[in-house]
Formats: C-alpha cells, structure tokens, sequence
C-alpha cells in the first residue's frame, strides 16, 4: 500500500466517521459542527478525484455557506426551545430498526450500481474537450456550465430566484418589505470587526481572482460569487454594514440581473443564431464573459440573501 | 491503485454515505436534523457523480467535465433548498413556538410553548 493509497483510505474513513457523528450525535448544535468539517473533508475528497471545480464549490457553499447558515439556524431554535430540550424524544428501537434496513437496502443498491458500472466507462470528456477551443475557454468544466449545457445553468439561476422568493414569503405581514434577520450586534472595536475590515478587502480580491480565472483553471462564476458572499456576510456579522431591505429596487434588480441577461443572451441566440443560448464562435469567449461577469453579481447577492433569511425587521 | 478501482472506492463511499443520511432522515425527530441528514445524502450522490466523473477521464481531462458540471449546480441548488427549508422552521418554530415534529398533540409535547406563541 503507498502513501496516496494511505491517504485515500484515511480520508474516506474519516468523512464516514464524522459523517456518522452528524447523523447520531445527541447535540443538535455539535451534529452543525461536525458537518461544517464534513463539507471540508468531502472538499478533500473531490481533489483526489481531481475535480477541482467541485471541491472548490463544495468548500464554499456546501460547506462554508450552509454552516453559517445551520448554525444560525441552530443557534436559533436553541434559544427559542431553552437548553435540555432541543433534542426530540428518541424514535421507537422498531423504528430504528426499520430505518437501518431501509438504509442498508439503499446502500447496497447504490454500492452494487457503482460495481456494476460499464468498463470502459462512458464518457463525453472528448467531445468536451474538441468543442473547448470554440468557447475561448481553457477550463473544460466551465465551458460546460456556461455553454454546453449553459440551460441548467440558466434554469439554475431561476431556482435560487424562486427561494429566494419562498424566503421572503416568510416574512411576518408587517416586515415584509423589511431588511432580512436579526440585527447583528458586534463590538465596533473587538475582534470580530477588526477582522472583518482586515479580511474582507483581500477577500473580495480574491473572490474576484477565482471568477476570473475559472476561465482557464479551476474555480469560476459561482466559487468567486460564493466568497464574495461569504466576505459581505462577514461585514454585515461584524456589523459594519447592514443588509439592504428587501424592497430596495437596486437589490431586486441586482437579484434578477443574472438570469434576466442569461435570457437575453438565450433569446439572441434564437433570433440571430441557430437556437436558444446558441453564441457565435467568433464572440464566445465575449459573451460568456459578459454571462459571467452578470451571473457572479447576481450569486453572490442571491447567496448572502438565502443566509441572511427571511426580513425580520422594519426597513 | 487504477483510477478507475480508486474510483469505484469512492463511489462506494458516497453509496454509504447516501445509506446514513437515509438512517438520519427517518430515525430523527428534528427537522433540523433531518435536514442535516438531507445534505448528507445529498454530498454521498455528488460523490457518486464525481465517481462516473473520474471513471470517464479522457482526452487530457482527468475526469468527465458534464457530471461534475452537474454535481457544481446541484450543490447551489441544494444550497437553495437548505436555506427555504431552514427559513420555513424557523417560521414554524416563530409561529408554534416549537419546531419538533412530534405527533404527539401540541399540548402534551410542548405544553407551555404553545402558550408562548408570538402571533
């Protein structure tokens, strides 16, 4: 066995276990804990199988972004339902037993899927790899998110516009057009906000340099958008700036914009050119960039909105 | 270790990672845990596609570009779904006083909290 073959199997050990300590823990507020380093561990897992891309977004939204948002969301209800009583009663030993068949089944099923999977495998990695060069694009993932198959991206877009929309439809009937969350209250001169102003600058730049360079190495639209979320999120925490109200027509227009300039693009190419979200070769590498530079505006205020959540008070 | 046997080993990973997050999802009674346990399924899928990803490198592309182009949406959409799902009980928590899931009736499970409701 070689030390790579060391570390695959370590690392695998190791996400199932504290993917197990999610699930059983008995504290609500540790299983939140645990999955935040879970995310980071399943990120370690897509760069052994080379998926860069994947590990990127992983680390920042499944894992970064989800745990801020959990753990507010735990933090939350602790305070609502007191300490002691956060953890529902325990489920009957049948129904425990029932679940652990259940999961077993599935397991089995999924795990004999994977063994039986075609040998040589399928693929479209040279199909992706021959259309590259008409994109302008050098990374091969982002070629697929923003011009193969650039309607998931598009429809995707829409998804995180209608929750929003769900979010927002939450609100109580007085708040409504109201800013979303509690107030953040933070000593002006602790720590939280004297790391803020330091981090929050070098973190947008490098947001920025990770959207940018998605064209032609890994990262792209949504991990650059993800941590430039992530950065007004850390100044709206540390209280150096609070979230717009909802109603502000800058912000919805800012909210829309991505999808609005994809479908610009898609009903251009329909009338111009061969079909929906069809580009010209000649001005690929211009529109994409213009999809991108529109999309990760968009992202980025949509992400930080999901976790900021539901107004909550008066604009 | 082949890419293609190390890949395999992954998938089985995410197959049991998908069989917890199922076990997690039925045996707990908090919605916030069911919906850590959603994303635990959730992450044991991706790697399941980064699996069929990885098995498909090819031309100089050290893994299939469309499904991790699939797995990257899917976690924003995932995300998405997390944070309506988080908002939701929260309300629900604001509104019953409690977010349990319990079938037991409202005033034996959380007696006073219903008392306690704010609107």
């Amino acid at each position: 066995m070689s030390a790579a073959d060391f570390v695959d199997v370590g690392l695998a050990a190791l996400v199932l276990a504290v993917a197990a300590f999610t699930i059983l823990a008995r504290n609500t507020y540790a299983a939140v804990v645990a999955f935040v380093a879970y995310g980071l561990l399943v990120s370690l897992r897509w760069v052994q199988l080379r998926a860069v891309d994947v590990a990127l977004t992983e680390a920042a939204i499944g894992s970064g972004l989800t745990g801020v948002l959990l753990l507010t969301a735990a933090a939350r209800l602790r305070e609502r339902a007191g300490e002691g009583e956060e953890d529902a009663r325990p489920c009957s030993p049948t129904t425990r037993l029932v679940a652990a068949v259940v999961a077993i089944t599935v397991t089995v099923g999924l795990a004999a899927a994977v063994i039986g999977l075609p040998d040589p495998a399928p693929t479209v990695a040279p199909l992706a790899a021959a259309a590259l060069p008409d994109t302008g694009l050098g990374n091969a993932v982002t070629a697929t998110l923003i011009a193969y198959r650039a309607t998931d991206t598009l429809l995707e877009k829409v998804v995180l516009v209608l929750a929003l929309l769900g979010l927002w439809s939450l609100a109580a009937e007085d708040v409504w057009r109201g800013r979303p969350g509690l107030k953040q209250r933070a000593d002006p001169d602790g720590v939280l906000a004297y790391f803020a102003r330091r981090l929050v600058p070098v973190g947008v730049l490098i947001g920025l340099y990770v959207f940018w360079v998605g064209a032609d190495h890994p990262g792209g639209a949504f991990q650059g958008a993800t941590i430039v979320a992530a950065m007004w999120l850390l100044a709206m925490m540390a209280g150096l700036a609070d979230t717009p109200p909802v109603a502000e027509r800058r912000i919805r227009l800012v909210l829309a914009g991505g999808a609005l300039v994809f479908f610009a693009v898609g009903l251009a190419g329909l009338a111009l050119g061969d079909a929906f979200l069809a580009y010209p070769v000649a001005h690929a590498k211009a529109i994409i960039i213009a999809i991108e530079v529109a999309m990760t505006v968009t992202v980025a205020a949509t992400l930080a909105y999901l976790v900021a959540g539901t107004p909550e008070r008066p604009a | 270790m082949n890419p293609a046997g190390g890949a395999t080993l992954f998938g089985i990973a995410g197959a049991v990672l998908v069989g917890l997050g199922v076990y997690g999802l039925i045996v707990s009674g908090q919605p916030l845990r069911k919906l850590l346990a959603l994303n635990v399924i959730g992450t044991g899928a991706f790697l399941l596609f980064g699996t069929v990803a990885r098995r498909g490198a090819a031309a100089g592309l050290a893994a299939d570009p469309v499904p991790q182009a699939l797995v990257i949406t899917g976690i924003v959409v995932a995300f998405a779904a997390t944070a309506l799902a988080a908002a939701i009980m929260l309300r629900l928590a604001r509104v019953a006083g409690s977010a349990d899931l319990d079938d037991a009736p409202a005033d034996e499970a959380t007696g006073s909290d219903v008392g306690g409701r704010r609107e």
